[in-house]
């Protein structure tokens, strides 16, 4: 026996499969079938959590989704602990470990209960009130120091895993023509409904069990057989059809734009040893042409005085808990509520030998056919009656009974013992998704509830969440959703059978807000949102402190915020703040019902993308020859660019010195294949670069090249690269390496929307070169020997020089074009070429005793030269005049993108911030890039910057440190004395033109 | 995730496999140089914003690669029709009733 | 207007909580105000707070469509910090934070401003460079600001994966120690409860529906879902809804309205001592003295105001965050949701004039606002009061878009938050 509440036999649970499993330490046995919440149950166990804010004992309130209390830790093996979990939704499995949370030392002795005793200091937003002195210590001191920290200290739920999450998760998009969210009777038969009109369905259930509301039904008969066979039946008919997918431990947790709705499914949770090549859970992401939603409806609590006793639960709860899991929650039982299902559940327990102390409806004059079978079987029903109080410290052992008079008022009428209390405020639809959805939501007074009213999506609600009451309606609604899907889905729905039921249970009734009880003001707490401490007080505390919109009040008390997002609570909020402000229930109005519906793992939601997928890494073809020669990597952008080449010994400084001073005195080579290239090809090829650069290309002639600056309509550089004439109509366009995208975007938008009547076409070709630049005096040696179809000659193919040959056997694109102001070559080979025409090349260059040279190194001998990197020199605020390259622009032109807007006035003012170059006045001094530059040396706070260092390197050439800066008028303080201000003094530095080897270029044309 | 449909494939595609590209139909001046730096500023910067029907560019971007322009409803999101690029916009007025849902 | 103490809480304790009074005053509508602030979110309740507090204005009305502080006050991550780059901005932020540094004594509201310091995480050498110039220009401008290399980082927030194992491994940080969070609700509650006690009329679901101007052209009335407001000064403050004010006045605005999304975990014990932000990879994140850790998501790509993004823009963010912080994968996303955020073509705000006479705006903050609530409505008030804009609101003017002075922290430092 697993447990001495256990009844001895029917549910959907499996005595003869005991599972063991602990909680706070002690080993209890449920059974197959369990959840953690109906095994401790089984076990007698009420008591599993504390309050947030009072410590107050709690136990089970509900038998699903929207428990509020029963949050618990899971503690699996290798780091997976996961807090906040609902006992009522973990399944059981073998071995499985919890513990409770939000207290200490131990759930039965919690320190923090003491803070039950101060409550009354504790109101709603007490904490806005206070913690803002003593003054003399200075404003913040206290509350920083002191107050805040107790705060965090004393708030949270449970502890957050400490090591990293080994399980891993899925993602999976999936496209149907209906989606039936829930597989109730209503979501069964829309999806029967669908799925025999052809459709690709998909059915899915946050439960383990498909079925809902009817895996606890044991009276109603459908089409002659129980409803667990009628389930069993149907689940065989969808399972059947390839073209339906069931899911169930499948939550639907947001609805989206255009029917996309999310899911999440847990795969391995409630098994004992999961397949670790399994993910723990997986997202859908479904775009479904028509939805039914089929959410059920959710039971309310009762707010009396002391309502949220261990012990204390919802009389629907209790039901299920005894039907579908074979767990009484007591030996003796008191039924409180102003919904006809504390009568069925009264009526379930006597038939498992519970002892009903007695039934006490809230409403007057009941009517339901159910009263009449309690009291055959012997149970005591009053009416007009309520409890007032109830008493136990960690469990109920009695409860105080009131009468209600006609006034409103209640009476009280003393004390009755039970060991556990069901309640039943009746039942709540479950209207969230459909409200995702944008529909609109109808108050229904005779229903007391907002049921769906218009849709705006291709959304169909069916069931109890679309305010249907019997059993018949639910079914036949849920068939009728279903057709309607299937037919705006555009297919044939099949004329369907109709189903009969008999012997279901009618449930009627229900309320909303407190109920009457004689102490009013008094310090007994009726508590509305149970996880976050809110009581009825709070609210009506809000209201009286001017807190009127339904949002203020959350927001102010916390009802609704806490993990089960108000799903018990919500209602009843409204209630009291209806009565409170004494206007009609739906003019206070609704919170929004936010995604998602429950809680959902983090590591779900980012599926695949971690490490090395959470972003594509993009390689170059001679990537791989880098690492096997021990390149250090920088991340550029997506891309891995190789920094530097270490050889043994060598720092980053150490090896970047050597690879200038070996291209300034040999050869080097660099891969630069990750520089964007665009062949813009056409008859207005031309005409297009013209208008889209700073520079004219009209009159570049074929075979050559030139450096081309592109701007944005505003006005200020955004890209820059050499562009080389092939053909007549065929450029091809190179772009730095994090602007190639967006330069190919942009381009695209001028030709396609501003120039649709030019005739040209663009092609990225990024990918499609690997570029090696050899750089260098003797690079016209190394790569002489490999090059076939062009002369490499001084005068034949001077700087700026582009010919199409073959490089080792290889159709190439060869530049003469030189970053680093020494002789140098550019060839692009087809990219599977790359690493081999490298290899060669490196054989050549080695013959020289030259080298690689990494992205840093090319950085230290541009910067020597004065050439400028886009978002580095520049950062969206620099124009071509700042950098110095009015010569660029195309005098010609009476327009190109951004060109209007150099002329407005604060793009010619004399102060703008100009590109120089700076000198330290003492030449080892190696300025930061980013330091700020002023005129005077003493720094005082406030002091005017005229500028930033933008580049800064040590240069081996040069013997000393170099740098590049935007200065405001820079242009004209060259020879001025200016200071870069550091925490350790000012640094003296001379404004200097920004080039500093070899101004004249005449290594260029070596 | 919008559910887009492209004038040019003739299909509908997640948004995913498109970028929005900004309000539609405002004409760069065919001589820049000849407006005032208000109207240039008002092409440059000002949009209409508006809540309710906004003609707009959006460009199959890992698809056909090609522009076109949407009718959306900027309170619903909901694309009420697409249209290639170049096409005149179309009666917004046309449009209010269905959007309104 | 009850004092708020601990003393009073002590009393009422006894009293059974019977003496609490109102926040504020929740008044009909007068015929005419000498100000109508448009907008009851942070800024706006600042703007009318310091307009009656500072310039003696009392006749201030503050309009709002919903309920005071439903807006981006009340949805954003409450991120605090002033380290920006330009002077300009420097000089608002940093106004704001001096502001904040005082505000729940100056309230007497505890508005829980918890300077607990905001990271901002490097993983190029290209953010290297950006917030290494963003330190060196706060320090001149006397604004902390201090560069964290890596292990430094990790002490100051342990739970940050420092490991080079991912796919864009952290560098360094830049860290402004007086950056922090302050609790979003109180601060409008705080500035309606301290307006309201000075005579300012908050207004609530009262929905502007135009503005009228007299033949001169003037600002002369607005009309409203509860009758006309006569004023001869009124202020846009209504964030992503602005273009639709300043359209009814016939004012085109350079602002495009986006969604933006946050989430918050459910609540755990504290991990998160401080404030995390990585523009790289985009993951902002924080612990709220719930527990929640707050997440801020980047905006959706196109303009809308609809409230509610794309699924796909949060778990972006949480992609991020999962790699940054690998011990909340297990955590679950509790609640999300969207607010809208007017975005101006530099990422900073417009204050001040607009082209029509006695018409006043103060919008743009983009998806950073929050940050700014004090200092934006106390020079906003400077700027209403007086003819000429306070000397810190005054390059956040319109005519930049026209002159090209813009004040482009986007393009700077592609940091917006």
């Amino acid at each position: 026996m697993s447990g001495p509440f256990r009844t001895p036999s029917g549910g959907r649970i499996d005595r003869a499969a005991p599972l063991s499993f602990t909680f706070d330490g002690a080993r209890y046995v449920g059974v197959a079938g369990d959840t953690l919440a109906s095994a401790l149950l089984a076990n007698g166990v009420h008591l599993v959590g504390r309050s947030i804010k009072y410590h107050r004992p709690r136990g089970i309130l509900s038998a699903g989704a929207e428990e509020p209390n029963a949050l618990v830790t899971v503690i699996r093996d290798g780091g997976r602990v996961t807090p906040n979990l609902r006992a009522t939704q973990i399944e059981l499995y073998d071995g499985l470990v919890t513990v409770s949370q939000n207290r200490w030392p131990s759930l039965h002795h919690d320190v923090g209960a003491i803070a039950g005793c101060f409550s009354p200091l504790f109101p709603a937003g007490f904490y806005y009130k206070t913690f803002m002195g003593p003054r003399w210590l200075g404003s913040n001191w206290a509350w920083t120091r002191v107050y805040e920290p107790l705060i965090r200290r004393a708030a949270g739920l449970g502890r957050a895993p400490t090591s990293p999450d080994p399980d891993h998760y899925a993602s999976r998009y999936a496209h149907c023509d209906v989606l039936v969210v829930g597989s109730g009777p209503a979501g069964l038969c829309a999806a029967l409904a669908a799925a025999q009109a052809g459709g690709r369905v998909i059915l899915c259930d946050e439960q383990s069990e498909m079925g809902g509301s009817l895996l606890s039904e044991t009276t109603a008969i459908v089409d002659g057989k129980s409803a667990l066979d009628w389930i069993a039946d149907k689940i065989d008919l969808l399972s059947s059809q390839d073209r339906v997918t069931l899911l169930p431990r499948t939550q639907a947790f947001g609805y989206f734009h255009d029917n996309f709705i999310a899911l999440a499914e847990r795969v391995t949770d409630h098994l004992a040893n999961p397949d670790p090549a399994s993910p723990r859970e997986r997202l859908w992401q479904v775009f479904a042409k028509q939805v039914v939603l089929a959410t059920g409806a959710i039971e309310r609590p009762l707010m009396f005085p002391d309502n949220d006793r261990p012990g204390i639960m919802l009389a629907g709860a209790a039901h299920t808990y005894l039907e579908r899991y074979g767990a009484k929650p007591g030996h003796r039982a008191a039924l409180v509520g102003s919904h006809d299902t504390i009568y069925r559940a009264a009526l379930a327990l006597a038939r498992q030998d519970v002892v009903i102390a007695g039934i006490f409806d809230n409403r007057s004059h009941p009517d339901s056919d159910l009263i009449p079978l309690a009291r055959e079987a012997g149970i005591t029903v009053t009416t007009g009656a309520t409890i007032i109080g109830t008493s136990g410290r960690l469990r109920l052992s009695k409860v105080r009974l009131g009468v209600l008079s006609d006034d409103g008022s209640a009476r009280d009428a003393g004390d009755l013992a039970c060991d556990h209390l069901l309640m039943s405020g009746g039942w709540t639809p479950s209207v969230h998704l459909f409200s995702q959805s944008r529909g609109k939501l109808a108050w229904h007074p005779d229903k007391q509830a907002f049921l769906p009213a218009r849709s705006h999506a291709r959304v169909w609600s069916a069931g109890t969440c679309a305010g249907d009451n019997e059993l018949s309606e639910v079914i036949e609604n849920g068939f009728a959703a279903g057709e309607n899907a299937a037919r705006a889905a555009g297919l044939m729905a099949r004329p369907r059978v109709a189903v009969a039921v008999e012997n279901a249970q009618t449930l009627n009734g229900g309320s909303l807000g407190e109920l009457p009880h004689p102490n009013r003001h008094s310090r007994k707490m009726a508590f509305v949102d149970f996880q976050n401490d809110v009581t009825s007080e709070d609210l009506k505390l809000a209201v009286r402190e001017g807190f009127q919109s339904i949002e203020h009040v959350k927001r102010y008390t916390t009802t609704g915020m806490a993990t089960d997002q108000g799903k018990t609570s919500n209602m009843n909020a409204l209630g009291i703040m209806s009565s409170q402000l004494n206007i009609p229930l739906p003019d206070v109005g609704l919170t929004t019902f936010r995604a998602p519906y429950t809680p959902v793992t983090f590591g779900t939601l980012a599926a695949h993308s971690r490490g090395d997928l959470f972003d594509p890494i993009r390689r170059t073809p001679i990537d791989s020859w880098a690492q096997d020669n021990g390149a250090v990597f920088e991340d550029a952008g997506p891309w891995k660019r190789a920094r530097y080449f270490p050889k043994a010994g060598e720092d980053m400084h150490a090896a970047v010195r050597r690879e200038c001073r070996i291209v300034r005195s040999a050869v080097g080579v660099l891969d630069a294949s990750t520089f964007g290239k665009i062949e813009v090809v056409g008859p207005d090829a031309s005409e297009f670069l013209k208008r889209l650069y700073v520079n004219d290309f009209r009159n570049l002639e074929i075979g050559q090249c030139r450096y081309g600056v592109l701007l944005n309509e505003a006005g200020f550089v955004i890209d820059d690269g050499v562009i080389g004439r092939l053909a007549e109509s065929t450029f091809h366009v190179t772009t730095t390496t994090g602007g190639a995208a967006r330069v190919l975007h942009l381009m695209e938008d001028y030709l396609q929307t501003e120039f649709p009547d030019l005739a040209c076409w663009l092609t990225s070709t990024t990918e499609h070169w690997a570029v090696i630049a050899v750089q260098g005096p003797k690079s016209r040696d190394a790569l002489a020997p490999l090059v076939e179809g062009i002369d490499l000659g001084k005068a034949s193919f001077p700087h700026m020089s582009l010919a199409e040959g073959k490089v080792a056997g290889v159709p190439a694109r060869v530049f003469r074009v030189s970053f680093t102001g020494e002789l140098g070559f550019e060839v692009n080979v087809p990219a599977d070429y790359g690493r081999s025409v490298w290899e060669l090349i490196w054989q050549e260059v080695c013959l020289y005793d030259g080298c690689a040279y990494g992205t840093e190194a090319m950085h230290v001998l541009r910067a020597e030269k004065g050439f400028v990197i886009v978002g580095q020199e520049t950062d969206g605020t620099v124009t071509v005049g700042d950098l110095g390259f009015g010569w660029a622009v195309g005098k010609q032109k009476q327009d190109f993108v951004g060109k209007r807007s150099l002329s407005r006035s604060d793009m010619i003012k004399a102060d703008r911030h100009q590109l120089v170059g700076l000198q330290t006045v003492d030449p080892k001094i190696v300025l930061e890039e980013g330091a700020q530059i002023t005129i005077e040396s003493s720094s005082t706070a406030g002091a005017a910057a005229l500028g930033h260092v933008t580049s800064s390197y040590w240069s081996d050439a040069l013997g000393r440190s170099i740098a590049l800066a935007l200065v405001s008028g820079g242009r004209k303080r060259r020879g001025e004395r200016l200071h870069v201000p550091m925490p350790g003094g000012a640094i003296e530095v001379v404004v200097t033109a920004p080039v500093f080897y070899d101004p004249k270029g005449e290594r260029l044309g070596g | 995730m919008l559910l887009i449909r492209c004038p040019h494939c003739e299909m509908e595609r997640p948004e995913i496999e498109f970028r929005y590209a900004g309000e539609a139909h405002i004409v760069r001046p065919p001589d820049p140089a000849a407006v005032s730096d208000e109207a240039w500023a008002d092409y440059l910067y000002m949009r209409a914003n508006p809540k309710g029907l906004h003609a707009e560019r959006w460009r199959h971007i890992h698809g056909c690669g090609r522009f076109f322009n949407a009718v959306r409803h900027t309170v619903t999101d909901k694309i009420l029709k697409t249209y290639k690029a170049g096409e005149p916009k179309p009666d917004l007025g046309a449009f209010a009733t269905s959007a309104d849902r | 207007m009850t004092q708020f103490s601990f003393l009073n809480l002590v009393r009422e304790a006894f009293g059974g909580q019977r003496g609490w009074r109102e926040q504020w005053r929740s008044p009909a509508p007068q015929a005419a105000y000498e100000v109508v602030i448009i907008g009851a979110g942070g800024h706006g309740l600042a703007t009318a707070y310091y307009l009656a507090k500072e310039h003696g204005v009392r006749r201030v009305a503050v309009l709002e469509k919903g309920w005071l502080g439903g807006g981006n006050t009340g949805r954003n991550t409450t991120i605090i910090r002033s380290n920006y780059l330009w002077k300009e901005s420097e000089a608002i932020y940093e106004h704001a934070l001096k502001l904040w540094e005082t505000l729940s004594r100056e309230l007497n509201y505890n508005v829980m401003y918890s300077p607990r310091g905001v990271m901002m995480l490097a993983h190029n050498v290209h953010d290297v460079q950006v917030f290494k110039r963003h330190v060196h220009a706060n320090r001149l401008a006397g604004i902390d600001n201090e560069w964290l290399t890596l292990e430094q980082a990790k002490e100051f927030c342990p739970i940050l994966n420092i490991s080079g194992d991912i796919r864009y491994p952290i560098l360094g940080a830049a860290l402004q120690r007086r950056g922090g969070t302050a609790r979003h609700d109180a601060v409008a509650w705080a500035y309606a409860r301290g307006a309201s006690a000075l005579g300012v009329d908050i207004i609530q679901n009262c929905e502007v529906t135009a503005i009228r101007r007299n033949v001169a052209g003037a600002v002369e009335a607005v009309e409203t879902t509860r009758g006309t407001i006569r004023t001869r000064k009124v202020g846009v403050v209504a964030a992503g809804h602005t273009s639709v004010i300043l359209a009814m006045a016939g004012v085109r605005m350079p602002l495009e309205s986006y969604p933006l999304q946050a989430l918050v975990s459910e609540p755990v014990k504290p991990i998160m001592p401080c404030v995390v932000m990585s523009n790289t990879i985009h993951a902002y994140m924080s612990q709220s003295d719930k527990g929640e850790l707050v997440i801020g998501a980047g905006t959706d790509a196109y303009i809308s105001y609809s409230q509610t993004g794309g699924l796909h823009i949060t778990t972006h963010t949480l992609d991020a965050v999962c790699e940054l912080f690998p011990v909340v994968r297990r955590l679950r996303m509790l609640r999300n949701w969207g607010g809208i955020v007017d975005v101006t073509p530099d990422r900073s705000p417009i204050i001040g004039k607009t082209p029509v006479e006695g018409l006043y705006v103060n919008c743009g903050w983009g998806t950073g606002g929050f940050k700014a609530t004090p200092g934006s409505g106390h020079v906003f008030a400077a700027s209403m009061a007086g003819d000429d804009p306070h000397p810190i609101a005054a390059p956040f003017s319109l005519e930049r878009f026209t002159t090209g002075r813009l004040i482009d922290e986007a393009a700077a430092a592609a940091v917006a938050h």
